[in-house]
């Protein structure tokens, strides 16, 4: 961490933690016993607490949006490009609040916390979860918060699920909701993708049906084939051209070298897939996915978006990028076009970009420039 | 301003009605409309420049081409969809028009004047495409791909069964541009509706 990293930064934070002993009724039909979740939160609320803004995490995000844990930390929070002081989530005006989603394996009650009941971890037995259970834990956690309202509700991708969801289960709650790179629902080749790198989980002889940590082992091979794909999806072809194109990582195509070729690429998504073991767990991302695989915003209209969302009272912020085929912006189109539909206050844009998916993530210029404009609506 | 035709769009749409504006630039039109009409206002525009512009004036905007059918906005129903100085630019101006005139009760559609004395004389005497301070630009290098006349407008849009409600003609030469606007009028200001 340098000074200047700190510069626009929300500096040193700590995540917090709130238990909430009160039964979960889920939508599998399933009841969880209380729960807990770790946050965090940037800025200050005001005295009316009318500028509080929930930040919803994607597939693998967590609660840690922003800023640094300590002097030492490399990294900052996976969203620190968009929150900060003069920032378009901009710290100086707004209270943002970022927690883990249950199922989650940061802290949040998930998989690998302990069953009261059976006082082993949960494993493959923790219960189903959907967008819209993150959403009611995520609106207990606001009234632990003595919050009534929020002044937006954003997130990317799967973040980007909750949102939409919060703008349509909780109306009056949400006066702004934005949702970048996101769909009201996943197309089938989406949810192959998920299927494909859950299978790469199950066919792990580590997976021992999702109770490895009572089998003292981890599915990490079929954990990084499955990042594997993942992150491959989140990136474009063009992208991938620029930053690897057929460059070899070490040997060569000579015959009388020893060594095996490696192409960059190769050698990029492996290691992309090890980190990713070294930090997430298996069955978080088996659940992830399968909430992300069942969200249908359009089923509150029993199959209609435009009824779906005939209540909603939020102003919407939707937001694509041309490059990205994972959450293509025709997607985000639709969503908009179904909020006009419906008779709602929308702004869409499709920033050009060749970042893929994982544009929301970055640093875009006429990305922030939006988004930071369309921010200062929002009262604060 | 050059142009003369904003002012006759601001008294045309109706208070408080529900606007749409393709083409919208900047949003500079759409704002007016909202401080002084109080109109629920839309803006469609197809440049990221003009959609951050737009919604730095709190305008909502969406960003798509005005081309691709506007079958988004099939079923809605705007008090006046507004085409200000962007028909010139369109491939196919003439299936706008007839989109517009059904997703609006009524359409405000305005242009530069091709058929201007000046277009005219500056062809006959030069023998070289017009440019005027209002657009500059030389005829291989321009957005404005389907400049057309008065005289012209009113003929397309009889062929299409597009009714004329009122128009307004912006010169300085205030009087000639009403008796003869396909040679006087600079701009062109129509309000036009389905028949």
């Amino acid at each position: 961490m340098t000074q200047t990293t700190l510069d626009n930064s929300v500096g040193i934070v700590s995540p917090q933690r709130a238990h909430f002993p009160e039964a979960l009724y889920l939508e599998s039909g399933e009841v969880l016993d209380g729960f807990e979740l770790i946050y965090e939160t940037y800025g200050e609320l005001c005295a009316d607490g009318s500028n509080a803004v929930l930040v919803c995490h994607a597939l693998s995000g967590n609660h840690h949006a922003a800023g640094f844990h300590s002097e030492n930390d490399t990294k900052p929070g996976w969203w620190d490009t968009v929150i900060g002081p003069g920032k378009p989530i901009d710290t100086n005006r707004f209270f943002v609040v970022c927690p883990n989603n249950i199922g989650g394996c940061d802290g949040s009650t998930g998989p690998n916390s302990l069953c009261e009941a059976t006082g082993k971890p949960w494993g493959s037995h923790f219960p189903q979860v959907s967008v819209a259970d993150w959403v009611e834990t995520q609106k207990r956690l606001a009234e632990h918060l003595h919050l009534q309202h929020w002044a937006a509700v954003i997130g990317g991708s799967l973040g980007g699920m909750q949102a939409l969801e919060w703008s349509v289960r909780y109306p009056d709650w949400v006066a702004h909701c934005v949702a970048i790179a996101a769909a009201p629902g996943l197309t089938a080749q989406n949810i192959a993708f998920n299927e494909i790198a859950r299978q790469a989980i199950f066919s792990d002889p580590e997976w021992h049906d999702g109770n490895y940590l009572e089998a003292a082992s981890n599915p990490a091979q079929g954990m990084a084939l499955a990042r594997m794909v993942g992150h491959l999806t989140y990136m474009s072809a063009d992208k991938m051209t620029d930053r690897f194109g057929r460059e070899l990582r070490q040997g060569s195509f000579d015959p009388q070298d020893d060594e095996e070729p490696v192409f960059q690429v190769e050698s990029y998504l492996r290691y992309q897939g090890s980190q990713f073991v070294s930090r997430f767990d298996a069955n978080t991302y088996v659940l992830m996915t399968r909430a992300l695989d069942r969200f249908d915003l359009s089923s509150r209209g029993q199959g209609n978006l435009t009824e779906a969302l005939r209540d909603v009272s939020a102003e919407f912020l939707i937001i694509s990028f041309s490059s990205d085929w994972r959450f293509a912006p025709s997607r985000s189109h639709e969503m908009a076009n179904a909020l006009l539909s419906a008779e709602k206050r929308v702004t869409y844009s499709d920033i050009e970009s060749d970042a893929g998916h994982d544009a929301f993530l970055l640093d875009d210029a006429n990305y922030l420039a939006l988004f930071s404009a369309w921010m200062g609506r929002v009262a604060a | 301003m050059q142009r003369g035709d904003i002012d006759t769009i601001v008294a045309w749409v109706p208070e408080g009605g529900k606007v749409l504006d393709l083409g919208c630039g900047d949003g500079e039109l759409l704002h007016r409309l909202q401080a002084e009409k109080r109109v629920e206002g839309l803006g469609v525009d197809i440049d990221p420049a003009n959609i951050i512009a737009a919604v730095c004036k709190g305008l909502c905007v969406v960003q798509q081409d005005m081309e691709d059918g506007l079958q988004n906005f099939e079923g809605s129903c705007f008090d006046a969809v507004i085409i200000a100085y962007s028909l010139q630019v369109l491939e196919r101006p003439h299936a706008v028009l007839e989109r517009i005139v059904s997703i609006g009760n009524e359409a405000i559609v305005t242009f530069p004047n091709f058929g201007h004395w000046r277009s005219r004389l500056s062809l006959l005497l030069n023998g070289r495409m017009p440019k005027t301070k209002a657009l500059p630009y030389s005829w291989f290098d321009t957005p404005n791909i389907h400049f057309c006349t008065v005289a012209d407008f009113e003929a397309l849009c009889k062929d299409l069964n597009i009714v004329v409600v009122e128009r307004r003609m912006s010169s300085r030469a205030g009087l000639l541009a009403q008796l003869w606007p396909n040679l006087f009028a600079k701009s062109a200001s129509y309000r036009i509706t389905r028949r």
